[in-house]
């Protein structure tokens, strides 16, 4: 489920796809603290590569070593918007349609540092920060970790329950 | 090199239109682990009411950082790529991307501001369809750092 950046394991999407329930008062159930999705990625270097070319963000930080070091970090890390990519892709599929985000926000607090051998895993749960069930509107609140240390601050996304 | 000051509310020309490819969203979607049916397949997101595979909220960054590369090139900016990390990042949108969109964007330096020896730096970055209808509003913070 978590890819590892392998070919193919995302591309048969429709396996953990929930179809979400269209109703007005689909977040009335909500409560400040809910944990709504959570899911566990596994990157490794191929993830880095394949992320690169996607997005055309080439900064040799994020395949070479040598240069990630010379500019003093501790070796080759993760796209910061790989990190931001991924961790809201558990809030997506318990909304089923993108059309019911409005805003995501995040900053960049923590490298994720990828190793050519063990890669990394990142850990996303999504929880209610705030929440309005008339208004069908809510806070989603991401906590994503690596090495059981936040990697993102402030990693806020602002929902809909219907369109 | 010192950032330019003046960059604040310097606004920068709307890039050519990017047409949205179809295999572009799924490769997108693939790197970001998505598992969602509707970044994949052209049916189920025709059944959600989209006219073609939907992309992932976090695409528009393709867009913005064709925007990025002007203020970098911008040689009255200041600002040296290898002394740049990314301090944060936000999307606000009217409507997902869809395959098939003509895109374009505008830049905006929203601020400019010192802070020790660093410079944070904002630019929004408006992302229009080809009717002129707003999409998405992708907006960065990079840091600056000073140490030149």
């Amino acid at each position: 489920m978590s890819g590892g950046g392998g070919t193919g394991t995302a591309a048969s999407a429709g396996e953990g796809v929930r179809s979400a329930p269209r109703s007005e008062n689909r977040f009335a159930e909500l409560s400040v603290g809910d944990v709504v999705a959570e899911r566990e990625f596994s990157l490794t270097r191929d993830s880095l590569v394949r992320y690169a070319g996607a997005s055309g963000d080439f900064n040799t930080i994020h395949y070479r070593d040598d240069i990630a070091k010379s500019v003093g970090l501790d070796g080759v890390l993760a796209h910061g918007m790989l990190t931001m990519g991924l961790a809201v892709q558990p809030v997506l599929d318990w909304l089923g349609d993108p059309a019911l985000i409005d805003d995501y926000q995040v900053r960049f607090t923590r490298p994720v540092y990828v190793d050519a051998e063990t890669g990394a895993t990142v850990s996303v749960v999504a929880k209610v920060g705030q929440v309005d069930a008339e208004l069908g509107t809510a806070r989603i609140d991401l906590v994503v970790t690596f090495n059981d240390q936040t990697v993102l601050g402030k990693a806020q996304v602002r929902v809909r329950a219907a369109k | 090199m010192p950032i330019n000051p003046e960059l604040q509310g310097r606004v920068y020309p709307t890039t050519p239109s990017y047409l949205v490819g179809r295999e572009k969203i799924r490769e997108f979607s693939r790197a970001v682990f998505s598992t969602n049916a509707l970044n994949f397949d052209v049916a189920a997101a025709q059944q959600a009411g989209y006219a073609d595979v939907v992309a992932p909220p976090t695409f528009a960054i393709v867009l913005q950082e064709l925007t990025l590369a002007q203020l970098l090139a911008d040689e009255d900016a200041g600002i040296e790529l290898s002394h740049v990390v990314h301090g944060d990042q936000r999307f606000t949108q009217t409507r997902p991307i869809v395959a098939g969109d003509e895109l374009t964007a505008t830049m905006t330096i929203a601020s400019v501001k010192t802070l020790g020896g660093n410079a944070m730096i904002t630019s929004e970055s408006r992302i229009e369809d080809a009717s002129g209808q707003h999409v998405v509003t992708s907006t960065s913070t990079l840091v600056v750092r000073g140490d030149s």
